[in-house]
């Protein structure tokens, strides 16, 4: 056991997306200080975004982030929606779903296959993974998997990053039957390969389990990432308008970022807190295939988050699929939102790190006045530092050396798949 | 052997859109630049990187700090060429919103520049180091990256 007292300092953690840093002090085998300093710098979005015209505002919030990108850009649009007052239309809806099962496969495969597998083999990157054989064959499907969904993004929100056909009301372009059709062949395809990932991770030992678990998410029962009720696995429920007046929001002084509690009480958003609320209410397809996979929901183990994930991408797999063999897309003249007085809209949905929330308010003109967005990586901050502290006297009371233990760290964190870039662009200027 | 083209990739003030786009790319074309390509400096795909020499630097994002200003600095004095990529690397924007805003904007942020060390203003890369090419867009065209890629390998005779 390492005896007295000593600091890990970890600058610029790998394979996450953005920057963040680890300060962590030991003094006589108890950890007394943990930091994760999300050092992104700030770009100011709520501020940028007032006086802009809310139907243009999605364009604009899309920039957060690279990865989330159609995330923040759907949530945005539904909130404006909601403050003009405008229900879209089924097809919209449909068009959504897909682009968010598109990006949830991509976004989703991105973390699990490029920074969690090498992890499982032991490997600093699927870069050291053998140039034959079965982790040949592997890295071979991994990018398969996550070229598909990237492809269905493309088709239907016109890119995987900053995609450009969304709009609030409609889609300005509406995708061919046949293109979908193409899309789904990749899918179907990818589907065996995506389930084999399903059944790495299942087989994965990893643990650590959350002592003080509560899980929030988005409750619907088609397991898709839109919804208006937000649920607690505390059996908690409210309609999504009100979810900021359940939060807590805590000033992290060294980050770049918020911190945020529900009810006073640190929790849990993502794919474990999805999993655990709502996997009854996964595919049928998806739940006969995953197995045993699916029993181990509801859990506690905080790497289940990557089991989750790995599940989740059969499932937007079976949901597209369904939405395409159903959908007759056809071309919609977009509506013409206009207010008569001042208004405002709040908008949750699941991204993939967890629920992203946005509330938005719009004068007569149509600008934006005020901006308020609660992001995932922000919400699962507390948890993440709280888990840090009790992994690191765990690993100091089982004796292991610094180095080792400062590899743990990164991997319990990366489970957690945080977002630096959405996490710091949110600080309010009335915390200091 | 196969001669390998040493590269780093570095992010700083940016959603990392291009970053994003890069590993789409590996869906295609991974197994082509493995055998050409030595990642370096890679943080996004591993842990223990290499801090240069590089034939290239891709630098990505806008500089918003002295300390990133500094970083900068350090990655042009080691690597031979300087590619910027995607729009904030190349103009500034949209990362350097903040340089346009109203005077009451301007007052608001105040504190938070003050704090967290930033800029007076955003910059592209071209404000503190020579930029040997560039990769514009939001996020950066693609097929402008894999002409440019191609450039570099024949540049260091990699191809």
């Amino acid at each position: 056991m390492h005896k007295g007292n000593f600091d890990i300092n970890m600058n610029n953690l790998s394979k996450i997306e953005g920057h963040a840093d680890l300060d962590i002090k030991v003094e006589g085998n108890k950890v007394t200080d943990v930091k994760l300093r999300i050092t992104e710098n700030k770009r100011f979005f709520t501020n940028a975004v007032r006086g802009k015209p809310a139907i243009a505002t999605h364009q604009l919030v899309s920039r957060i982030c690279g990865t989330c990108s159609i995330a923040h850009l759907t949530c945005c649009i539904e909130a404006v929606e909601k403050a003009y007052h405008h229900v879209p239309s089924y097809q919209t809806l449909m068009l959504r779903h897909l682009s968010l099962y598109g990006l949830n496969i991509r976004d989703h495969a991105m973390h699990l296959y490029l920074f969690c597998l090498p992890d499982l083999f032991g490997k600093d990157s699927l870069l050291d993974f053998a140039d034959e054989g079965y982790e040949h064959d592997l890295v071979h499907k991994a990018f398969d998997v996550k070229a598909a969904g990237n492809k269905l993004s493309t088709i239907v929100a016109g890119r995987a990053v900053h995609a450009m056909y969304p709009v609030p009301g409609n889609f300005v372009r509406i995708p061919k039957k046949e293109d979908l059709k193409a899309v789904a062949v990749d899918l179907k395809k990818v589907r065996a390969y995506a389930l084999e990932f399903v059944d790495i991770f299942y087989k994965c030992n990893f643990e650590f389990k959350e002592q003080e678990p509560e899980y929030i998410a988005i409750k619907n029962d088609d397991f898709s990432y839109l919804g208006d009720q937000l649920c607690s696995t505390r059996n908690y429920c409210i309609p999504e308008e009100q979810f900021a007046n359940h939060l807590t929001r805590n000033v992290i002084p060294y980050s770049q970022a918020l911190g945020f509690k529900f009810e006073g009480k640190t929790y849990i958003v993502g794919a474990l807190a999805r999993m655990n609320l709502n996997g009854g209410s996964l595919h049928r397809k998806t739940r006969e295939d995953v197995g045993s996979a699916f029993r181990v929901f509801p859990s506690d183990n905080i790497y289940h988050n990557n089991l989750a994930q790995a599940i989740e991408i059969v499932n937007c797999v079976d949901r597209s699929l369904d939405i395409i063999e159903e959908l007759e897309p056809k071309e919609r003249k977009s509506p013409v939102l206009k207010l008569e007085k001042d208004s405002e809209g709040v908008a949750a949905i699941e991204a993939p790190r967890g629920t992203l929330y946005y509330h938005l308010k719009i004068n007569k003109l149509g600008q934006v006045t005020y901006a308020n967005l609660v992001i995932p990586t922000a919400q699962n901050q507390i948890s993440m530092e709280k888990n840090v502290a009790r992994l690191v006297e765990q690993n100091l009371y089982e004796g292991k050396r610094k180095r080792e233990i400062q590899y743990e760290i990164e991997k319990l964190i990366r489970a957690y798949d945080p977002c630096m870039s959405c996490a710091t662009h949110f600080l309010r200027v009335n915390w200091l | 052997m196969q001669k390998k083209l040493a590269i780093g990739w570095f992010t700083f003030t940016c959603c990392e859109d291009s970053s994003i786009l890069f590993v789409e790319l590996l869906n295609e074309h991974y197994f082509e630049w493995k055998k050409l390509i030595e990642f370096r400096h890679c943080k996004m795909l591993k842990s223990i990187n290499q801090f240069g020499p590089f034939d290239v630097a891709f630098v990505e994002g806008a500089i918003s700090s002295d300390k990133e200003r500094k970083k900068l600095e350090k990655i042009k004095h080691i690597s031979k060429y300087l590619v910027a990529i995607g729009e904030c690397a190349c103009t500034g924007f949209p990362s350097a919103q903040r340089n346009n805003f109203s005077a009451e904007l301007q007052k608001e942020i105040k504190p938070l520049i003050k704090k967290f060390h930033l800029l007076e203003k955003v910059h592209p890369l071209e404000s503190f180091v020579k930029v040997d090419e560039r990769v514009p867009g939001c996020p950066m065209d693609p097929n402008v990256f894999l002409k440019t890629l191609d450039n570099c390998l024949k540049k260091f005779k990699v191809i």
